[in-house]
């Protein structure tokens, strides 16, 4: 008795917030910014199918349970079988299923049939970063492997194949699309299975190693739309995002004519250490002759730092994105990195500095080195390796032989939302978010005691 | 050689008569025995993995809050979780456990065929168990590469578990397989040949036939689970290039080239897919007989019901790649898939139908095994319909991998099966163990499983739907996930721990009315299928006493027009007597 | 075949014992025997998996064929001799014969032994011309598939090992009647598996 009725309650409790969320509720489908409408169309014809037979079946069954519950001298029928009712289900139940499978095939053939005019791009997935390439003038990508990349090539582009030279290439995970042109998406990973997924596109796809796949659309409204990682990439994979923008075509010619072409990435001059040099001099009042650091100012070890990280903090200081509220230390850095007028100078500077020798820097934290090992190995080393080196590959700096107690207070700025939230540190907000392997201040120190270790 | 029954000869009877408490409870070969250290096994592991869920549940809800749930722990809980919960819980609790209980009991035998046999298959059961578990304590702790196992993530540095943890859930598994063959063999052969007089194949209850087509299924899909295990552990261990193709890992190449990663997962779903009907089948057949039972109604639509059983098991072995919509396969697969997928849910549909038309016009007696079959009928409603969207496949484009998938196969697979192994065990409670359960209790549990099940999983659809992508330690910032999403979280989080905190109702009613429920009648509910006349409750070991028992008519006579009781049991003879040497039905050929 | 007969009847119309005073089973065979097919296509489902997987593995780009060995050839007779023993030992014990029985069921076992000998030489043979299991996917395929053939064979004759002792221990051929039985048709399925991978290895 109390079983029909909470069914009964189930089936409209259900419904009444299947539509509570179906008509402007917070969690239901993001409005759609795609041609792919029927998908949405072939989705609602399932609502309306299933949910017929949700109910009816529910109510049905809660009114068996109600009418034919146990009283004195009531009997069950005897009926080992109805075949005629039985067919006549099958028979419903099939056009049921024809009904929501005849729009799906033919969704499905939209989807694989790539159109004539769609304008291809690269998405490349790597642990655990979004890089793009889009093809120069030519309108063809250039060959590219595993067995090219190099911190220099990120994308593999085969050096040789005149194809590639002009392909556009962005290094970060920003991209953009005109609007209401069709492109298709070739989707190329460097390592592990990865998927783009943006939520208002409706469609997505693995980017599996070793092949190419692919997806296409056409965006048909404006905005910025978040990408993210779909597919269980490794440790880092809810940290995997990215954006992408869809703006109208003007505002897309003029942003991919800002991008440097593959030709271009590769044709930079040698960095000029003299140079670098006399624009150190500013910086060696504070992080010494050798880079070796001053505790007593708050100035961190840089020598035996990765150039490439050295660049981009260098630039986010310039950029506003590092030494805001709540950084005092690091708004001190700003006005320092404002002498660096463009972006050969931060690659002279940073490129002097690797020439360095690099000795460990002085121990000033103690903690639990087993506790900080355990929390390093399990989530710290799939970025910053084993040994605390770091590489390019993961946007992970250096860690080992540096300043431990710089590392106790940049780690405390992420937690802390000082550092890495900022639009411009587009990298920032993965390590916020794994700061968080770190419960407190004390296991911060746990695991500067441990990579002290590490020298 | 003609077949030589199992028959009531002195020196046959000696071999089932244990000496010691060893003999009896420990090295038993005893089938009732088996089952319940399979059941128990599979039962323990199950609760380490309900404990890892409501752990990463924790984080979800309250993000941050339990300091040890680190991203790197949180992938290996969910890994664990989804490993142990379908192949170490519920294939072994099903097949090993109900299995090894109830055929030879509804077949009218006194043992499996193989007894021996038996008793290794679960002890190979525990070694794997074991080697799993073992896998907390290596360096480096358990995988955390997801349930799927996916190469080349699972084998690489930034992956949890990457160098002990992989291999050993790949040789777990393997050990796992060969209990699981062993086993197989000896329930297929049993119900195959074992059966006692009269019990023709069409006159088994069905929860022998979903455990019969599912042993079968588990037997031709295991094979596939087996030759990926061992490829991708020579990939890890000799260094081939099964599944690893030319890859960097932090930031530096492998030696491995040309492998296709996609070959991994058409090999794991080919098992992965089947492995949903070893789950669905056993609990299909289970829930048929408790509502036929306590409906005292024959299950309506017999013939259907097998027929939909074996179509199922037949199909389930052809829509493996509806896993895979979205992995880069070639995407013509995705008509084939789509549309066996889509069959598939026909039969599906009628064995639903057929449930509640045995209740339509019964007697129903709301017994609490009854409350956990009708709650099941629901929730495997819910569940079955959302396949329904994920079966099509362009409708997978936007749910797959978000929380609609999880929300989906915890409801048909999830839910759905541990609702009927509550059933099950409180239906056959009183000739398992001579005793009754707390009624009020039980009920208490089913309607804090029941509701507190729906309350986690109903809001995960719409999550699903808004697009929050599953696997993930932490939302971060988005611009489409409003802040709500999180106290829908909570909501399920608090759900879940809810639902976790209640199991412990059920245990306690286990163990509780093991000692203390009132003495079981042999036959409370008054079913008329065989594992019920047994002689002895509990059934002693040889089950049948002096001699098999022979069988009349079919496992559903009830409330038959113009019968004394509601219910004929199946050795009770009519009175005209046997019919001998009919060659109407049952001669073999 | 009666089983479909089975499915398609109404149980509930017919009341009684159906079928013979005995219980019955679904095949007159021993359940050993009954048992070991169902295993025997457990087992062609494993070898059959490998199979599409070798073939789909083929179709990637740096797949080099390998050339198998002639010494395969020879060591195929050396199968088939095996089995054509193990047939002529249950060809005897079948019509409760005991003459030759010890020459044709141990020389069956000492031919699988030599098979399996045949295969490390070949193994070595490939390893000292530079053909290692890693470097080449179809050289992996050839090492797997041959390897997981013999640790099959190596089952069968764990089993014919102990009749074996059995048989030096004085037992009667007559009681090892069903373990010479189901080995052959277990060294049977094991030559055909044989000869449909060296088919598929020496035509790829």
């Amino acid at each position: 008795m109390a079983l029909a009725v909470v069914v009964v309650l189930l089936v409209v409790g259900t419904v009444i917030f299947h539509f509570s969320q179906a008509f402007d509720g917070p969690w239901y489908f993001t409005e759609i910014a795609t041609n792919w409408g029927l998908i949405d169309f072939t989705i609602n014809v399932t609502f309306w199918v299933t949910g017929a037979a949700f109910i009816i079946l529910n109510l049905f069954m809660a009114w068996c349970v109600y009418k034919y519950r146990h009283r004195p001298g009531h009997k069950a029928v005897y009926e080992p079988e109805n075949h005629k009712l039985e067919m006549n289900l099958t028979v419903i139940t099939t056009i049921g299923v024809v009904a929501m499978l005849a729009p799906g095939l033919f969704v499905w053939a939209n989807f694989v049939t790539v159109p004539e005019e769609a304008l291809q791009y690269e998405v490349l997935g790597s642990q655990w970063q979004w890089q793009f390439r889009y093809p120069g003038a030519d309108g063809q990508l250039g060959a590219a492997d595993v067995s090219n990349v190099t911190e220099q090539n990120p994308f593999g582009i085969n050096p040789q194949d005149p194809y590639g030279q002009d392909d556009v290439v962005v290094n970060d995970p920003n991209m953009r699309l005109a609007v209401n042109q069709p492109v298709q998406a070739l989707l190329r990973s460097h390592d592990v299975l990865h998927n783009y997924t943006v939520p208002q596109f409706r469609v997505k796809m693995d980017l599996v190693p070793g092949m190419v796949s692919y997806l296409w659309f056409d965006p048909t409204r404006e905005g910025t739309y978040d990408l993210l990682c779909e597919e269980l990439c490794g440790i880092g994979h809810y940290i995997m995002r990215g954006s992408v923008t869809v703006q109208s075509q003007e505002d897309y010619d003029a942003w991919i004519a800002a991008q440097p072409t593959f030709a271009e990435t590769q044709n930079i001059p040698e960095p000029d250490l003299a140079a670098g040099q006399a624009a150190y001099a500013i910086c060696a009042t504070c992080h010494g002759a050798q880079g070796e650091g001053n505790p007593q100012l708050n100035s961190p070890k840089i020598a035996g730092q990765q150039a490439w990280y050295l660049e981009r903090q260098l630039k986010h200081f310039k950029e506003g994105a590092r030494g805001g509220d709540g950084d005092t230390n690091g708004a001190a850095m700003v006005p320092m990195a404002m002498t660096l007028v463009d972006d050969e100078a931060i690659r002279n500077v940073s490129a002097y500095i690797n020439t360095f020798p690099d000795e460990p820097s002085a121990q000033t934290i103690a903690g639990d080195i087993a506790n900080g090992a355990d929390i390093y190995d399990r989530n710290c080393a799939a970025c910053h390796l084993d040994n605390g080196a770091g590489t390019w590959y993961t946007d992970a700096p250096a860690l080992a032989g540096m300043s431990d107690w710089y590392f106790v207070t940049q780690i405390s700025n992420f937690m802390a939302g000082i550092r890495g939230l900022h639009p411009a540190d587009v990298y920032g907000e993965q390590m916020v978010s794994m700061a968080t392997a770190m419960s407190d201040l004390e296991e911060i120190n746990d695991v500067a005691a441990y990579i002290n270790t590490l020298r | 050689m003609a077949y030589v029954p199992l028959a009531d000869q002195d020196h046959e009877m000696e071999m089932h008569h244990p000496h010691s408490f060893v003999e009896k409870y420990v090295w038993s070969q005893d089938h009732k025995v088996i089952a319940i250290q399979y059941g128990g096994l599979a039962v323990f592991t199950g609760i380490v993995g309900l404990v890892l869920s409501l752990l990463f549940r924790m984080q979800l809800g309250f993000p941050d809050t339990a300091s040890f749930i680190d991203p790197n722990f949180y992938y290996q809980a969910v890994t664990m979780h989804g490993m142990i919960m379908v192949v170490y819980l519920l294939t072994a609790l099903f097949l090993g456990g109900f299995g090894n209980y109830m055929i030879p009991l509804m077949c009218g035998a006194r043992d499996m065929v193989f007894p021996f046999l038996n008793m290794l298959s679960v002890w190979v059961f525990l070694l794997s168990v074991i080697i799993l578990m073992a896998s907390f304590f290596v360096s480096g702790g358990p995988t955390g590469g997801g349930w799927t196992l996916y190469p080349p993530q699972t084998n690489l540095a930034g992956t949890p578990g990457h160098d002990m943890g992989i291999v050993l859930m790949l040789v777990s598994l393997a050990v796992f397989i060969v209990a699981a063959t062993m086993g197989g063999l000896n329930y297929v052969v049993t119900v195959l040949q074992y059966r006692c007089r009269g019990l023709t194949m069409m006159r088994l209850p069905l929860t022998v036939w979903g455990i019969f087509v599912a042993t079968l299924l588990a037997l031709f899909a295991f094979p596939a689970l087996l030759v990926s295990a061992i490829m991708m552990l020579f990939d890890i261990l000799l260094g081939t290039s099964f599944f690893m193709p030319a890859i960097i890992e932090s930031g530096s190449p492998l030696d491995h080239n040309g492998g296709s990663p996609i070959l991994f997962q058409h090999l794991f779903w080919f098992f992965g897919h089947p492995e949903v009907y070893i789950v669905a089948l056993p609990a299909f057949g289970l829930v048929s007989d408790v509502l036929s039972v306590h409906a005292r109604k024959n299950i309506f639509g017999y013939r259907m019901m097998v027929w939909a059983i074996i179509a199922i098991g037949g199909l389930s072995f052809i829509v493996w790649a509806h896993h895979m919509y979205v992995s880069g396969m070639h995407p013509y697969f995705g008509f084939f898939f789509a549309t066996t997928t889509l069959i598939i849910a026909v039969p599906t549909a009628l064995k639903v139908y057929n449930w509640i038309l045995t209740l339509w016009e019964g007697d129903i007696r709301l017994n609490a095994p009854m409350y956990f079959a009708i709650g099941f009928i629901f929730t495997f409603i819910h569940g079955g319909i959302t396949g329904l969207f994920l079966g099509n496949v362009v409708i997978d484009l936007p749910l797959s991998d978000s929380y609609f998938v999880v929300a989906h196969f915890h409801m048909v697979m999830g839910v759905s099966p541990v609702l009927v192994v509550f059933a099950a065990i409180y239906h056959w409670y009183p000739k398992i163990t001579g005793r009754m359960f707390h009624e009020g209790m039980a009920k208490l549990h089913f309607w804090c499983t029941f509701l507190g099940t729906y309350a986690i999983y109903l809001p995960m659809h719409y999550l699903g739907f808004l697009g929050v992508p599953r696997r993930y330690y932490a939302l971060g910032t988005t611009d489409f996930i409003p802040a709500s999403a999180q106290d829908l979280n909570t909501t399920i989080t608090i759900a879940a721990l809810f639902v976790g905190a209640s199991q412990l109702l059920f245990f306690i009613n286990v163990f509780w009315s093991l000692r203390n429920g009132p003495k079981a009648d042999p036959n409370p509910w008054g079913a008329a299928s065989l594992e019920w006349q047994t002689p002895d409750t509990p059934p002693v070991h040889g089950n049948w006493g002096d001699s098999l028992p022979t069988v009349y008519r079919w496992a559903y006579d009830y409330s038959v027009p113009g019968a004394e009781q509601d219910f004929i049991p199946q050795n009770t003879p009519e009175e005209e007597g046997p019919t001998m040497n009919d060659d109407g039905m049952d001669k073999e050929a | 075949m009666s089983l479909f007969k089975n499915v398609t009847a109404k149980p509930w119309e017919r009341k009684g014992v159906i079928g013979g005073l005995e219980p019955e089973g679904a095949f007159e065979s021993p359940n050993e025997k009954v048992a070991l097919s169902i295993f025997l296509v457990v087992a062609s489902v494993v070898f059959s998996l490998f199979t599409v997987g070798y073939i789909l593995r083929m179709e990637l780009p740096d797949w080099r064929p390998l050339s198998e060995p002639t010494q395969l050839w020879f060591n195929t007779a050396l199968l088939v001799l095996s089995s054509v023993l193990f047939q002529w030992a249950r060809n005897i014990t079948k019509n409760d014969q005991e003459k030759n029985i010890r020459i044709a069921f141990f020389g069956a076992g000492a031919f699988a032994i030599l098979f399996i000998v045949g295969q490390l030489i070949t193994w070595d043979n490939l390893q000292n011309a530079g053909y290692f299991l890693t470097s080449n996917p179809a050289n992996s395929f050839y090492y797997l598939m041959t390897g997981l053939h013999a640790i099959h064979l190596l089952g069968g004759l764990w089993v014919w090992s102990k009749s074996s002792i059995r048989l030096l221990s004085g037992a009667e051929p007559k009681d090892i009647k069903l373990s010479i039985e189901l080995c052959t048709l277990y060294w049977h399925f094991l030559l055909i598996v044989w000869l449909v991978l060296f088919a598929l290895l020496s035509n790829t």
